[in-house]
């Protein structure tokens, strides 16, 4: 019979952590499974909710990008704003929950072993789901105004894994800070929020980089933002518009998504063992 | 046969704040924490220096009082908390099982909630499919199969939590306490169930409060004291010095103790309980007269004056529910001047209800702590009528007894 040896040592940190995280896979699925099924199960409010979501914020910016900008046609507002929001509702649900799934699952935490990250991690599932749903109003937009993508479309999930991996980074980051420092529950809403209008989806990346009142500092730390990059990439892989991020903002882009993964993991790894003492 | 548990060294500390109770902190408290001194925080070892083998299938109980460090042991062999020193050698697949139905969902179906809680517990999910049928079968629930939870009675809900738990097939089994939720006759099916587990070859550690348990299943006992280990050895002897341990007043002779604080100027000796004869009782009587009597010795060869004397009661979780002191009676003694001092405290209608109660004494004069003794003894009271009604006042509804009486009109 094969026995394991585990030990646990106070000097050292685990061997064999990433290991054991595959060993728990089976978990994974199913704290995913339960958060869907939870979801999901009074259908309606499930299914409602992954649509009223990002139908109400494309409404609002579709409405706010024609007040500002009224020579673009109503409709193409509303593509432009609609496949900027989809992308961001992942990224946003997917930090939110991330960033909270520890505090709220802290009576599992207490009372069984399994790799921590697990959490934050299967949480990530329900929004994916709610973001597949999610397209699907995309795909409506798109046949109800007779546009058709080119073969662009196909680099989507690309810019949708850069979208996860920017979550997955930061989720880790504000999870394992928020189980020491409880107020980081106040400052999680607050980053979605200032996001939401810091990332080009009321506006194009075209028109900041183009303007002439933006300081070139504002448009270097603009690139910062990785979403920047994702939403710019979700509309030239849909809308075929030029991709503006030039190469440097790109590579910026994607070097602050690596370093917030790894910034995350870090942090996350350094300070897990300390979850259930004080969660 | 070698050792499947081995724990070398292992202590775990953990820092107390004065204030509140939180465990965590928030931002706003670490950054305004800078101004303040680093002494408002406080070490405490719940666990120190143990040193101990379990060899593969045994059966091992872990007893000891509330806040012995049990539960925080459990914890570091289940790996939940990780120790601040030492080593834990794990041989083989872990099970811990602290609470029944850990992360069961109000919202899911039975059956949802027994693949979830098996894949928690570490079953992969081939396992529960082809236990499933033994385990609603365990239940009793399968009619309610496809009800939520939350719709459940609280015994249903306990009886299918516990029915998942008793499927587990770790190599290593690890229990606290959950043996004492559920009717009388559920409790003996678990009983039973956890004997076979045993009787299969696998390691099983039990804490547990009730020593009948720990000596109807385990060969093995570990005593635990103040986080460090007291005896080890068969379930029978160390179960014995554990009650004897227990046993209180009489055998306790404070004289001894260690665990003490203050400048000893007057020490505590013995702690006896007497009925209004003065003969020597094992434990009070709800609703009526009986007597704690101190022993103390001045140390001092002069007289004390202002000699305060308290005795505090706490419930078995640790909570004070009490303070008998001679203060808030007004009498403070002075000018006591023999080396052998006796204080009697006399409780004319002992309130505490049936249960075993700690004692924490504490001694000072004109102020200055002399003597401090935190749960210095364990005192056990019988049940009683109180209320010279014929009737016993409910368990489970609060500690004490409230003179009181009733007009409906």
């Amino acid at each position: 019979m094969e026995q394991p040896l585990i030990i646990v040592d106070a000097e050292r940190s685990d061997r064999g952590y990433w290991k054991d995280v595959w060993r728990y896979r089976g978990l994974f699925t199913f704290l995913a499974w339960r958060d869907l099924l939870v979801r999901y199960k009074q259908t309606f409010i499930g299914v409602a909710w992954a649509v009223i979501r990002p139908l109400l914020t494309i409404v609002v910016f579709s409405f706010f990008r024609y007040l500002m900008n009224s020579s673009t046609p109503i409709e193409d507002c509303i593509m432009i704003v609609s496949v900027a929001t989809i992308p961001w509702q992942l990224f946003a649900s997917a930090l939110g929950e991330s960033s909270n799934s520890l505090v709220a699952n802290s009576s599992l935490l207490t009372k069984v072993y399994f790799p921590r990250v697990i959490v934050p991690l299967s949480t990530i599932i329900v929004c994916i789901v709610d973001f597949l749903l999610s397209l699907l109003i995309l795909a409506g937009v798109m046949i109800y105004f007779g546009h058709v993508p080119s073969w662009h479309a196909l680099y989507l999930p690309v810019f949708m894994l850069l979208a996860l991996l920017a979550s997955i980074g930061t989720g880790l980051f504000l999870a394992a800070l928020n189980v020491k420092y409880r107020d980081f529950r106040y400052v999680v809403p607050f980053i979605i929020q200032l996001g939401l209008f810091i990332s080009p989806i009321a506006i194009s990346s075209a028109d900041v980089y183009a303007s002439t009142k933006v300081p070139d500092i504002l448009k270097g730390l603009y690139s910062l933002n990785p979403m920047v990059a994702v939403i710019d990439g979700f509309r030239w892989c849909l809308l075929d518009t030029p991709f503006v991020v030039n190469q440097t903002g790109l590579i910026l882009s994607l070097g602050v998504t690596l370093l917030m993964l790894i910034l995350g993991t870090w942090y996350f790894r350094r300070v897990e063992s300390t979850f259930a003492d004080i969660v | 046969m070698s050792a499947a548990i081995k724990v070398s060294g292992v202590g775990k500390r953990y820092e107390l704040r004065k204030e509140g109770s939180r465990s965590y902190t928030t931002l706003t408290d670490s950054l305004s924490g800078i101004f303040r001194s680093r002494s408002a925080k406080e070490e405490f070892w719940a666990l120190r220096d143990l040193d101990f083998e379990i060899q593969q299938g045994e059966r091992v109980g872990i007893i000891g009082r509330n806040g012995a460090g049990k539960s925080t042991l459990l914890k570091v062999l289940s790996r939940i908390v990780k120790p601040t020193t030492g080593r834990v050698e794990l041989r083989g697949r872990i099970a811990s099982l602290l609470e029944v139905g850990t992360g069961f969902h109000p919202e899911l179906s039975g059956r949802e909630n027994i693949f979830l809680n098996g894949s928690i517990l570490g079953m992969t999910k081939a396992e529960i499919k082809s236990k499933f049928d033994e385990i609603v079968a365990f239940s009793e629930v399968e009619k309610f199969l496809d009800t939520p939870v939350k719709r459940y009675s609280s015994g249903m809900y306990v009886r299918l939590a516990f029915a998942v738990a008793a499927h587990l097939e770790p190599e290593i089994l690890i229990v606290d306490e959950v043996l004492a939720v559920g009717d009388q006759e559920f409790q003996r099916k678990c009983l039973g169930k956890m004997k076979d587990v045993a009787g299969s070859g696998r390691t099983v550690i039990l804490v547990s409060h009730n020593m009948a348990a720990v000596q109807h299943l385990c060969e093995r006992a570990i005593y635990l004291r103040n986080g460090q280990l007291v005896e080890s050895g068969s379930a029978e002897s160390v179960i014995a010095t554990y009650l004897r341990a227990a046993q209180g007043p009489a055998a306790a002779n404070l004289a001894v103790r260690t665990d003490r604080n203050g400048n000893g100027k007057v020490k505590f000796i013995s702690l006896a309980l007497r009925d209004p004869n003065g003969n020597e009782l094992s434990a009070l009587t709800c609703g009526q007269e009986g007597r704690i009597e101190l022993q103390l010795r001045n140390e001092s060869r002069s007289a004390i004056n202002g000699l305060m004397l308290s005795v505090g009661i706490d419930d078995n979780l640790g909570n004070r529910i009490a303070l008998l002191s001679n203060e808030v009676t007004g009498q403070i003694a002075n000018n006591v001047t023999g080396e052998n001092v006796t204080a009697n405290i006399i409780l004319p209608r002992v309130p505490m209800k049936q249960g075993t109660y700690g004692l924490t004494l504490f001694a000072s004069s004109n102020g200055e702590v002399c003597d401090w003794i935190q749960d210095a003894v364990m005192m056990n009271v019988d049940a009683g009528d109180f209320y010279s009604s014929g009737k016993l006042p409910p368990d489970g509804q609060g500690y004490m007894c409230i003179d009181h009486r009733f007009d409906i009109k």
